[in-house]
């Protein structure tokens, strides 16, 4: 059951082989064994999801069952959920019950899905490693003493050790990719405004989209059909025809041409991940596509870029946390402005309060232009190298991420250090293009090797049609880590 | 251009961050370090390029002025930290 797809499962439950309730409980029974030790989920309300499971079985009883329909799903604490606490993995919404739904949230409530918990994460998703949360860091599971990536650590290593059926993630610089590329599961961003922000904490509103995480790109398609869709409330979701995101999942793959940017097989990438990844490409070629050589020569920017511009907009939204209408406030202070810097210096973490420095800095008087205009300017050009690579190719393909998992506290100390391990995935949020990782080997310590696509806009329904035909040929996506 | 421990506290007031001294030191070396990554961005020719402020080209969608959202204050207001006859308490700022 635990290693059965989406659509396996969806079928089970109408078939009533089992029941919303009992696969509820069997995953609550396991996070309650498991969850210890990896410190995926911050919540989990047993009688609020046991609830929802029996709602869900009166829905199959009554044949009005969707395709998630009574399937346990984990969501990542920075989504809102009504009822549920919401602490976007920061002491600041340590006591923050959410008054309202996200508009994913009530995609999922819509569809009959079951929230199964909220997953621990980097605080307000800032962080590769997930060291960052006050809630602790979350443990890999196929090595507790290496990180799972972040910021949406939490959520990858709920799926990797089946503690979920499925889950969501949000990527504002790498943040659903990279975890997944580091605890061997898939996981995929669509372009910027197929899903709605509406409820989902703002961290960098220019470059955060939210997105589904799973074990296999099948189950992915089915997430993002309820996931997508446009949403009057977030004033940049885009207006679109409601797409079948799993169409085109059998299509052969003979003619595709992919093309690899030579940038992200230069000096930094460990010879483990290239030779895994490598290992990939030739399995696509031995299935028919077609091999270019294209150059993204701006895309070594994109690290300095997103540190001016992801700062600058996460300082502004995260001005709203001042102790005034929810969050915390400090126990003791002198006057308005002492409550302000008292609350916000206790409530937020060392990491977010060096970008809310940096913002802040950014955006000051005089340092405007030959920061935040010219990171702009920048952000143009690494856009238009994926508009001429594209010209040439169908998808792009590389590694997620530089290296496989590492340690704990290994680059806690040097912030420069963590933000060059998302180098290879900041430029597609830049752009507001749709990136995904598949697991495709592991390296040299054992650990899992991700394989990034990068599609072009609007184009999930290809990227998740070239995952799925390289996983119905390997099967690096259902290996599991030890004891799971 | 580099950063002083000066500019470090002018930043953390314009953030509304308490910073005491002894955390300054080390905000400076580590804020220092990221600048040196953010300069790399100097060297690029952007001479005529337009600002690209947002992954898509779209503009501001508009919408009738009319009510939305209902009610809730009651809901809002449980989760404030101090709130009396329905309004939010803040420390005094007029005398």
């Amino acid at each position: 059951m635990l290693n059965s797809s989406l659509a396996q499962l969806g079928a089970a439950l109408r078939a009533k082989k089992i029941s919303g309730v009992e696969l509820t409980q069997l995953y609550l029974d396991r996070i309650a064994k498991l969850n210890p030790a990896l410190n995926a989920y911050i919540t989990v309300n047993p009688e609020t999801s046991l609830a929802q499971a029996r709602e869900a079985d009166s829905r199959i009883a009554a044949g009005t069952a969707s395709a998630l329909t009574g399937i346990p799903i984990a969501q990542k604490d920075i989504f809102c959920a009504k009822g549920w606490r919401t602490t976007c993995g920061s002491k600041m919404l340590h006591n923050f019950v959410s008054p309202y739904d996200a508009h994913i949230i009530g995609q999922f409530n819509r569809a009959g899905a079951v929230n199964l918990g909220k997953t621990n994460m980097d605080e307000f998703a800032m962080g590769s490693s997930n060291e960052t949360s006050y809630y602790g860091p979350v443990k890999n599971p196929w090595d507790t003493a290496r990180v799972p990536g972040g910021s949406s650590g939490g959520t990858a290593a709920a799926v990797a050790a089946r503690l979920c059926a499925a889950a969501t993630g949000t990527d504002t610089g790498g943040s659903i990719r990279q975890p997944a590329a580091l605890c061997g599961i898939s996981g995929l961003k669509p372009t910027y405004g197929v899903c709605s922000r509406y409820g989902m904490i703002a961290f960098a509103s220019s470059l955060d989209q939210a997105g589904p995480m799973a074990r296999s790109a099948e189950d992915l398609a089915l997430m993002l059909n309820v996931m997508a869709g446009f949403d009057e409330r977030d004033s940049t979701s885009l207006p679109r025809d409601k797409e079948d995101y799993a169409r085109d999942l059998a299509k052969p793959l003979s003619g595709l041409r992919i093309g690899l940017p030579r940038e992200f097989f230069a000096e930094g990438l460990g010879s483990d991940v290239a030779h895994a990844v490598e290992a990939a490409i030739a399995e696509y070629k031995k299935r028919g596509a077609t091999i270019v050589d294209i150059s993204l020569p701006n895309s070594r920017l994109s690290v300095p870029v997103y540190y001016v511009l992801a700062p600058a907009e996460a300082s502004s939204n995260l001005s709203r946390f001042d102790g005034v209408r929810y969050g915390y406030r400090a126990p003791e202070y002198s006057d308005l402005t002492d409550m302000y810097e008292k609350s916000r210096a206790e409530g937020f973490g060392a990491e977010v309060k060096r970008r809310i420095m940096i913002g802040t800095y950014v955006l000051s008087h005089g340092y405007y232009d030959a920061y935040y205009i010219k990171a702009q300017r920048i952000r143009r050009l690494i856009a238009q190298d994926f508009v001429e690579a594209f010209k040439k190719c169908d998808v792009i393909m590389g590694p997620t991420s530089p290296s496989t998992a590492f340690k704990l506290g290994e680059k806690g100390d040097d912030p420069v250090q963590m933000y060059l391990s998302d180098i290879y995935t900041i430029a597609v949020n830049l752009a507001g293009l749709p990136g995904m990782s598949i697991p495709c080997g592991t390296g040299s310590n054992n650990m899992p090797v991700g394989l990034q696509i990068i599609g072009n806009y609007f184009d999930e329904a290809r990227m998740l049609n070239v995952a799925h035909q390289y996983q119905l040929a390997t099967d690096w996506h259902t290996r599991t880590p030890d004891g799971i | 251009m580099s950063l002083s421990t000066d500019d470090i506290k002018k930043v953390a007031r314009l953030a509304r961050l308490a910073m005491p001294e002894a955390e300054i030191t080390a905000a400076h070396a580590q804020l220092s370090g990221i600048f040196g990554l953010i300069a790399e961005m100097q060297a690029v020719d952007t001479n005529g390029i337009e600002p690209m402020p947002h992954a898509q080209e779209i503009t501001q969608r508009l919408r009738e002025d009319i009510v939305t959202e209902t009610n809730q204050r009651e809901a809002f207001q449980a989760i404030a930290p101090q709130v009396e006859r329905g309004l939010y308490l803040v420390p005094q700022v007029i005398e």
